[in-house]
């Protein structure tokens, strides 16, 4: 061991490394694999045509989420296509003895929900999936990040994937945020300020204040944006916070083998005087609760902010209007008191239960707005088992919520739930990009507090004003 | 699964100078629901190709018959958003063989890289270039030399230098794949995996 001081990043990247190919790529070894029905039937096949076997069944874990209906999910999916995927996720895993919770399963959920929730991600572990949000996973230390198919392929041969490593950045927000101001807010806040692609390139670590006293369910939220602003993941230093979350949990180690972890788990942090690549420091103060506007995820703003002008974002020009055009938002233009048609809270960056604890807060005592059509996810069973356990469910019924079955759904929007052609969502998701979330649909991503506040009001309402009175 | 070996490209390209392509444009979600890696190319920028009846977008570029060929030239930030292969395999059964950015989001280059497509990353200048050689004349050829490593202007000779890793340069010109790779080191993964913590 060398005593230079090293990022929690290269800790555990250093740690993982099989071989280091000369002028090419590192042979990185992966502790955990998720699948989902979307992105590994090819990759299946892929093995399949190579006579080739999958090498450590039991690092994987598939899990249905992306393709699956939000109602009526104990009858048959209707769609023969989805249905399709769904059933060759089932049997490639039937066939590999590989660990899985299809649909109807009491632990199925979104890949990014269940993970942690049985506590299959743990510290300083490397876990990849086939979708860019698996860095979700770095709020436990990890290094977690998307892949494509033919690298889901490498991963079931051979439980290992060619990767140059990145840079690293550092993203400190020291100070207390505001009230109103969620994770999810910082996530956005961020984002806007270096833009969609101002961290390609880079892995990075969030540190200061705001992070360590953020729940894991906030870290979640944070680390799994991180994609959005281009890094191919973000991770935040375990500590107690972490532990606290991780221990009991159905798959984490128990008795000595825990206490051998958590020993290990105690190193993973950025030694003092270890360097970045680059390095970003905020004020918690300047973040408000936010909303987009645009079709990328670094085109948002402070709710109480009028849409900038061309000139004033570093998109080009060109793309900037189209992608105004696309919202049929005009330049200058206030967001407050915009009219919408849908809101969706749920997907992996808000469909925990801290989530639907936010959204009951402001919602309560309340009724949802005759203009809008709300659709509500969890983001697996056991979050929606904590919903009706503490008394959430009740309180969504009577402000006229209802709850929909754990899945994608509208994040992503490949099963039934499409916003229309022309609606402006508020979504709780993570992309805005044209026709994300049905084609010609219109979305403005924000947090949880804000959709509850846009779902009772009918317009883009600051959720501050809400809170206030209760 | 096999692709076509890379070495040098010739081609006329097809301008697309718009930044941010994130991968829902290239394939929307809702095409990604089959289970083999077949007819992509056939939904290759599905909603800004065709309109909602199917019938073509006269004003986008791929439905304009003056631009053609092997080589994609798209604006900055190309291929940002989710990790779906489906999106390269879109532009790779479409016919594209090399796209051209100032700047590719990383998961999508490396899944252009694993299935036979060049990203050619060059300056903001030099895209320019590009754009406005194909603006002026939309047969003007390019040339795409990997083992040279350069892209060439080839009515007016400008050519600038793009960067690749050895690795991945090698696998690209000889049609190789890292699971030939990785299968042939088992052994010192299967140690590697023996000694893991997890």
């Amino acid at each position: 061991m060398s005593n230079k001081p090293s990022t929690l990043f290269d800790k555990v990247w250093d740690a993982h490394v099989v071989r280091s190919i000369p002028d090419g790529p590192d042979v990185f070894f992966i502790d955990r694999h998720f699948i989902h029905e979307v992105t590994s039937p090819v990759a299946f096949l892929g093995i399949e045509n190579r006579g080739i076997s999958v090498l450590y069944p039991q690092r994987t874990f598939a899990t249905a989420d992306h393709n699956t209906p939000t109602i009526h999910q104990d009858q048959p999916v209707k769609d023969p296509l989805s249905a399709k995927q769904l059933a060759a996720l089932s049997s490639n895993a039937e066939k590999y003895g590989i660990s899985i919770w299809a649909l109807g399963s009491p632990k199925n959920g979104i890949v990014h929900v269940v993970g942690p929730e049985n506590g299959i991600t743990l510290p300083g572990m490397t876990i990849v999936c086939g979708d860019s949000h698996t860095s979700t996973h770095g709020a436990f230390g990890c290094i977690a990040f998307g892949i494509g198919t033919s690298e889901v392929e490498m991963v079931l041969a051979s439980q290992c994937i060619m990767q140059p490593k990145p840079k690293k950045m550092r993203i400190v927000i020291n100070g207390r945020l505001g009230k109103g101001v969620l994770p999810k807010d910082v996530a956005l806040y961020i984002i806007s300020q270096i833009t969609a692609s101002g961290a390609t390139g880079y892995f990075c670590e969030y540190a200061g204040e705001v992070f360590e006293n953020m729940s894991m369910e906030g870290r979640m939220t944070v680390c799994n944006m991180s994609i959005e602003m281009g890094a191919r993941g973000g991770m935040i230093a375990p500590d107690e916070t972490t532990f606290n979350y991780v221990k009991g949990r159905d798959k984490a180690p128990k008795g000595e083998a825990w206490d051998k972890a958590l020993a290990y788990w105690k190193t993973l942090k950025t030694d003092a005087g270890a360097t970045f690549d680059k390095e970003l420091v905020f004020d918690a103060a300047d973040i408000e609760p936010q909303i987009t506007y645009g079709t990328n995820p670094g085109l948002g703003t402070g709710i109480t902010h009028s849409i900038p002008k061309a000139t004033e974002v570093k998109d080009g020009e060109a793309s900037y209007k189209k992608s105004l055009a696309y919202m049929d938002f005009q330049e200058g233009q206030p967001l407050i008191g915009k009219k919408i048609d849908y809101v969706f809270l749920g997907s992996c960056t808000n469909g925990r239960i801290e989530d639907f604890r936010a959204f009951a807060k402001v919602v309560k005592g309340r009724k949802k707005a005759d203009n809008i059509t709300a659709w509500l996810v969890p983001g697996s069973h056991i979050v929606e088992a904590q919903i009706k356990e503490e008394g959430i469910l009740e309180i969504l019924n009577e402000a006229g919520f209802q709850l929909r079955q754990p899945g994608c759904s509208a994040c992503l929007a490949m099963n039934d739930d499409k916003i229309p052609a022309g609606k402006y969502a508020v979504s709780t998701s993570n992309r805005n990009f044209e026709g994300r979330q049905g084609p010609g649909a219109r979305t403005l991503l924000a947090s949880p507090y804000v959709a509850a506040a846009v779902a009772v009001t009918g317009v883009v309402t600051d959720p501050r004003e809400l809170l206030s009175e209760a | 699964m096999a692709y076509d070996k890379f070495t040098v490209l010739r081609s006329t390209a097809v301008p697309m100078p718009i930044e941010n392509v994130d991968t829902d444009q290239i394939i929307p979600a809702r095409f990604l629901k089959a289970t083999e890696r077949k007819g992509f190319g056939d939904n290759l920028f599905r909603d800004w190709r065709y309109n909602s009846d199917d019938t073509p977008k006269k004003d986008f570029v791929l439905n304009n018959p003056i631009y053609s060929g092997k080589i994609l030239v798209g604006g900055k930030n190309f291929g940002s958003g989710s990790s779906r292969e489906h999106a390269a395999w879109a532009i790779y059964d479409y016919g594209f063989r090399c796209v051209v950015s100032s700047f590719f989001a990383d998961i999508f280059k490396g899944n252009s890289l694993n299935i036979g497509i060049l990203p050619v990353t060059v300056s903001e200048a030099f895209l320019d270039k590009i754009f406005k050689a194909i603006e002026a004349d939309p047969k003007t050829a390019v040339e795409v030399n990997l083992p040279e490593q350069t892209i060439t202007l080839l009515a007016t000779g400008e050519s600038e230098k793009f960067d690749i890793n050895g690795y991945k340069k090698h696998n690209l010109m000889n049609g190789y794949d890292d699971i030939d790779y990785l299968q042939a080191m088992k052994g010192d993964i299967e140690s590697f995996a023996a000694a893991s913590l997890y």
